[in-house]
């Protein structure tokens, strides 16, 4: 039918199948990396085992969310960290102070505020979104710095439903699965129904392509950073359910493997192609890999290191892959 | 007339500075030689990461691996000088001088292979010299040498001077200044230097009169890691330790970059701009202090005023675009 | 003159194809010592891959190139210099941030030299010292120049080089480049005015369809035999579409757009004209005549130095090109590939104005939205057979969704800029019937285009510029293609028999 399909040649049908689906090969590398897992430690793959697995990748996929989300215009938000910090922490304080109901908006809202202003500086003034959510993750743990001084003599509190979504499990389904199912759905649906997530993609492919149809692409920066804080937010409220105990670096060490998750799960960081059904997989792949790393008792810094390499030879695969034709 | 309007933006510079010193001595009328002293050691750090971003950004990159960099020298350092004499520990610096310039070219090196932006490229390295950083040194340690640890201290004597006026040049200023002298100034009128301000002002133009551009960037980056590794030493002086966890230097030498003149996008401003910047920033900070404003408080007014630079240069950036563009 | 020219550039059977279309096919160019050339060909016909191979910046697929001789490595810029091949591109090649001193001693060009050029060209009291950023086009231009000269080219290479300069100068450039002859050096003279061609160079190298089609010598009533030689055969008419009655005027009333002393910068210089209801108004220029700044300033993408735009009687201010898509000008740019999204389906292209603003951010009315689609692709018969992605669809189908998108959007006017540019003669003779359905049923279309010979198919008037300025209105249907091409290159004297 085409050129492509004649020319046959494995790197051209590997990248077809990365393309069109690229769930395939990532649900390979994670049955692999399961299988792995179990040779290096026989037995450890069991029900509890699973349960605590799709536990921890489901905050881990949502914080990626707001990377798949954010990439796929070619952004980034490095404030989601913090952002999760800080609603996780004042929604701790806040449910001795304001009671467990008003607590949720009052966490939520300093989410969607730092989001708002990273809209503003990277579609307003045009500011790379990695140093914008840089700086604002930066000021955003100084007033949590602040904030915590000023309630450090509340305590802090979890309320009871956030630790029964966070903790809880039926048989290998987790009780937050009833938070992350009609998430996951929205923010497919959202992708791929929506004349918001045609845009993301427009925006991330040909920006402007998306100005010569009458795209004001301010509007949808503003929006899409703000979206990206209120999941994050979100997600510190399930982290606090998980974790239970509130603390400054509540989330922080989670986003690098929620960037990682997003890129392994092929989004692309220069924008335009992604999906989140990759990044779900991706964010599982990063939880096995993690274990995997904890088994054989890798230090914290080779993890880092391998992070790194990670997240930089897979967008250099991709951009090989994508880059001629 | 053309120097002074050449360098117009660094003498406002100045001038802010010289308005927040009369600022801080009337908040704090003992404010003195030991305060500038202070100010001095404190923005030493900040300074190298400056000088080491601006570079990058003169060359139309950026470096995102700054603060990373410096926490790999200063632990390489720590570890190596602690127990070894004084004589190896020069040796030991002069050594961690090239680790950094090496780090510096091989982030430079990847940069201009895999053709992936150069802000992609920094971010995974940031992650990737963060985690060399914990591999040399798990938890904060090592040791430094005497010699390196008095470096950024006390004043300088000159014997032509009253002592009241030579200590109100602190060694950690002199310090500075040398080490930028050494590199910079020989680079900035060098054909190289050229090179790389050319290549930041316009990449296909550069390419076009036959600049080496690829050259040129490995190059501007491995300086990059030159400056960063004598801030990663000036680190370890300070506090007679390595810390692998990287500090606050990475927005801070980007907002110090923008506000000292030098324009994201590449070609234009030098190293003076940003270090008279990060002596303004450092400043603001002293004199919150002084204020008795909370410490926390500082740090969110010292990140809204960097993120309002960053804002402020990225608008700047995008009209200088468009008049390029007409 | 003398006898004993040896060639100094050689160029021969130089063979360049970017996917589909052959951009150069055997062209040859050969320079002798003391000569100049001028090289001449219309729009498209391969003279700027010429140019970017001769100077390294371009490999060619086949052919090769000597200078005095030796052959020329084509690695990159840097050897062509090596080898005394010095161009001067259309664009400055100062650095913008650098002074004036520090780009010379980017190229290692001696200061003596370059002042004593600088001199010449009447610039002697420009400092050195200077910012280039700062400097007007025209002394960047001067300044290319004498360092080029400085540069002691065995070849020298001049793309355009008058292009921006005001007549004074002009004539000063002129004589500098007229003197190297006797320096020995070799000229490429790259010039769209006829009368700089005549002044000054010896012989005219003629490129159309990539292929190099005669070489001349330059007296005078040269230009007619060039131009000529630009067409070439290519009147085989292309076959009639169907009804290309050329529609009378309009009804009375307010024109649908009206531009009103339009500037942009010194490229685009007062222009005045009206495109009436249900009219194709062509436009014809050489390249760069200020064509481009003229769609970009109605599509709302540059805001304009000077002058209205009225659309249907009202004045309108373009802040973003979603103003102007507001009132109902739709931009359709030369460069499909900045207009679309690649990797997307033909479906998404087409749909993506349809999600622009942000009430239409929701849930995506599948059906409504898959019928309006529907509609454009049968209108413009796509060919949707790829589906997936956009860049596996040729050319002519791309193009066609880019206007597509727009005919399914209702636009009420179309800014076409060189909408048949490098597609096949199938979807051109698609795209001339729909322009003219299109104005039956009240569009106004805005049609530029380097293909002289659609402009009597396609357009009710047409309107020349050169230089910025509109030189000439004439009726579609009283034109042909000599006449524009002369017309295009500033030959002609204004006309009064405008429409």
């Amino acid at each position: 039918m085409t050129e492509a399909a004649a020319d046959g040649g494995y790197g051209i049908r590997f990248k077809r199948l990365l393309s069109e689906y690229p769930v395939i090969p990532l649900i390979l590398l994670l049955t692999a990396l399961i299988v792995a897992l179990e040779i290096i430690r026989p037995g450890i793959v069991n029900e509890r085992w699973i349960a605590n697995t799709i536990k921890f990748a489901i905050p881990l996929a949502m914080l990626a969310s707001c990377q798949t989300l954010t990439m796929l215009t070619g952004g980034i938000d490095l404030s989601v960290g913090t952002i999760a910090t800080i609603s996780a922490f004042v929604m701790a304080t806040q449910v001795t102070l304001s009671g467990s109901a008003a607590a949720i908006p009052i966490a939520l809202a300093p989410a969607i505020l730092l989001g708002l202003v990273n809209g503003f500086g990277v579609g307003v003034c045009r500011v790379h979104p990695l140093i914008m959510t840089l700086g604002t993750g930066l000021i955003g743990i100084g007033c949590l710095q602040v904030y915590q001084r000023f309630v450090i003599a509340t305590g802090s509190e979890v309320p009871d439903y956030l630790a029964w979504l966070g903790t809880g499990r039926f048989w290998i389904l987790p009780h937050s699965l009833l938070l992350f199912v009609p998430f996951a759905i929205g923010v497919i649906f959202m992708l791929r129904r929506t004349g918001f997530g045609r845009l993301l993609y427009a925006l991330g492919e040909n920006e402007n392509a998306t100005r010569l149809s009458g795209v004001r692409g301010w509007q949808v920066h503003l929006a899409l950073y703000a979206l990206s804080g209120l999941i994050a937010g979100i997600t510190g409220l399930l982290y606090l359910g998980l974790i239970k105990a509130p603390s400054l670096s509540l989330v922080e060490p989670r986003l690098l493997p929620a960037v990682a998750a997003a890129v392994i799960g092929g989004t692309s960081i220069f924008g335009g192609r992604g999906t989140y059904s990759g990044t779900i997989i991706g964010a599982l792949i990063l939880t096995v890999l993690t274990t995997m790393l904890t088994v054989m008792q890798i230090p914290e810094g080779t993890r880092r290191l391998l992070f790194g390499v990670i997240i930089l030879a897979v967008t250099a695969i991709y951009l090989r892959l994508t880059d001629e034709s | 007339m053309g120097l002074f309007r050449r360098e117009s933006w660094n003498v406002g510079l100045l001038v802010i500075l010289a308005l927040l010193l009369a600022l801080t001595k009337a908040v704090q009328p003992n404010y003195g030689a030991a305060g500038f002293e202070g100010l001095a050691q404190a923005a030493l750090p900040f300074a190298f990461a400056a000088a080491a971003q601006a570079i990058v950004v003169i060359a139309g990159g950026i470096d995102l691996s700054i603060a990373s960099m410096m926490a790999v020298t200063s632990v390489t350092a720590a570890v190596l000088m602690e127990g070894a004499t004084e004589g190896q520990a020069v040796w030991i610096a002069l050594f961690v001088l090239g680790l950094g310039a090496a780090m510096g070219a091989l982030n430079g090196f990847l940069i201009v292979i895999t053709r992936v932006p150069d802000i992609v490229v920094t971010l995974a390295m940031l992650y990737v010299w963060e985690g060399v950083a914990l591999m040399i040194l798990n938890a904060p340690g090592g040791g430094a040498s005497e010699w390196l640890k008095a470096l950024p201290i006390g004043s300088v004597p000159l014997p032509f001077l009253p002592e009241s006026v030579s200590s109100f040049i602190p060694k950690a200023l002199l310090f500075l200044l040398v080490c930028i002298a050494v590199v910079w100034f020989p680079l900035k009128r060098s054909k190289l230097g050229l090179q790389i301000y050319a290549i930041g002002s316009s990449e296909q133009t550069a390419f076009r009169t036959g600049v080496p551009v690829r050259r040129s960037k490995v190059i501007a980056y491995s300086v990059a890691g030159l400056f960063a590794a004598m801030g990663g030493l000036v680190l370890t002086a300070s506090t007679g330790i390595g810390a692998p966890i990287p500090g606050p230097y990475l927005l801070a030498s980007v907002a110090a970059v923008v506000l000292g003149g030098v324009i994201l996008g590449g070609g234009r401003g030098g190293l003076i701009g940003p270090i008279i910047a990060v002596f303004i920033l450092r400043l603001v900070r002293t004199i919150l202090t002084f204020l008795a404003v909370d410490p926390n408080v500082t740090t969110i007014v010292e990140g809204t005023i960097m993120v309002a630079v960053v804002m402020a240069g990225g608008v700047l950036a995008l009209r200088g675009r468009r008049r390029k563009a007409a | 003159m003398s006898e004993s020219r040896i060639p100094l550039l050689e160029a021969s059977s130089v063979t360049k194809v970017f996917g589909a279309v052959r951009a150069l096919e055997n062209a040859s160019l050969e320079v002798r010592a003391g000569e100049i050339v001028a090289l001449l060909g219309a729009n498209g016909a391969g003279k700027s891959t010429l140019v970017k191979i001769l100077t390294g910046a371009l490999r060619p697929d086949q052919g090769r190139v000597r200078i005095r001789g030796s052959e020329l490595a084509f690695a990159s810029p840097t050897d062509a210099r090596k080898s005394g091949l010095i161009p001067v591109y259309q664009e400055s090649s100062m650095i913008p941030d650098l002074t004036v001193a520090d780009n010379l001693r980017l190229t290692d060009t001696g200061t003596e030299p370059f002042r004593h050029w600088l001199n010449e060209l009447g610039m002697g009291d420009l400092r050195l010292d200077a910012r280039t950023s700062g400097l007007p086009l025209a002394t960047l231009r001067i300044l290319d120049l004498a360092r080029a000269i400085a540069d002691d080219p065995v070849v020298l290479l001049l793309d355009e080089i008058t292009a921006a300069l005001p007549t004074d100068l002009v004539q000063k450039v002129l004589e500098v480049v007229r003197s190297q002859k006797d320096r020995n050096c070799g000229i490429i003279f790259i010039s769209h005015r006829f009368i700089e061609i005549g002044a000054v160079c010896d012989r005219a190298s003629v490129l159309r369809d990539g292929r190099t089609v005669g070489s001349l010598d330059v007296r005078p009533g040269v230009e007619d035999q060039v131009v000529e030689m630009m067409l070439g055969g290519s009147l085989d008419s292309t076959a009639a579409v169907g009804d290309s009655g050329v529609a009378g005027d309009r009804a009375a009333g307010p024109p649908r757009l009206r531009a009103n002393g339009l500037s942009a910068g010194d490229n685009l210089v007062e222009v005045t004209f009206e495109l009436r209801h249900g009219e194709v108004l062509g436009v014809v220029a050489l390249e760069g005549q200020g064509q481009d700044e003229l769609f970009e300033v109605l599509s709302g993408f540059e805001r304009p130095t000077g002058g209205t735009i009225e659309v249907d009687g009202a004045p309108v201010v373009f802040q973003h090109p979603a103003d102007a898509i507001e009132v109902g000008l739709a931009y359709v740019p030369g460069d499909r590939a900045t207009a679309l999204l690649m990797q997307r389906s033909v479906h998404e292209n087409i749909a993506l104005p349809f999600s622009a603003k942000a009430s239409a951010w929701g849930a995506i009315p599948k059906r409504r939205e898959r019928e309006r689609v529907a509609e454009a692709i049968e209108r413009l018969q796509i060919d949707t057979r790829a589906q997936g992605e956009l860049r596996r669809l040729s050319g002519g189908n791309q193009q066609k969704v880019t206007i597509g998108r727009w005919t399914a959007a209702n636009a009420k006017t179309l800014l076409l800029f060189d909408p048949t540019r490098g597609i096949d003669i199938r979807t051109k003779r698609q795209i001339y019937p729909l322009m003219r359905e299109l104005a039956a049923q009240g569009t106004s279309v805005l049609y530029y285009t380097s293909e002289l010979e659609e402009i009597p198919l396609v357009c009710d008037r047409v309107v020349v510029i050169f230089s910025g300025r509109i030189v000439d209105t004439i009726n579609a249907r009283d034109v042909d293609e000599s006449m524009l091409m002369r017309a295009a290159y500033g030959l002609r004297p204004s006309s009064a028999e405008a429409a």
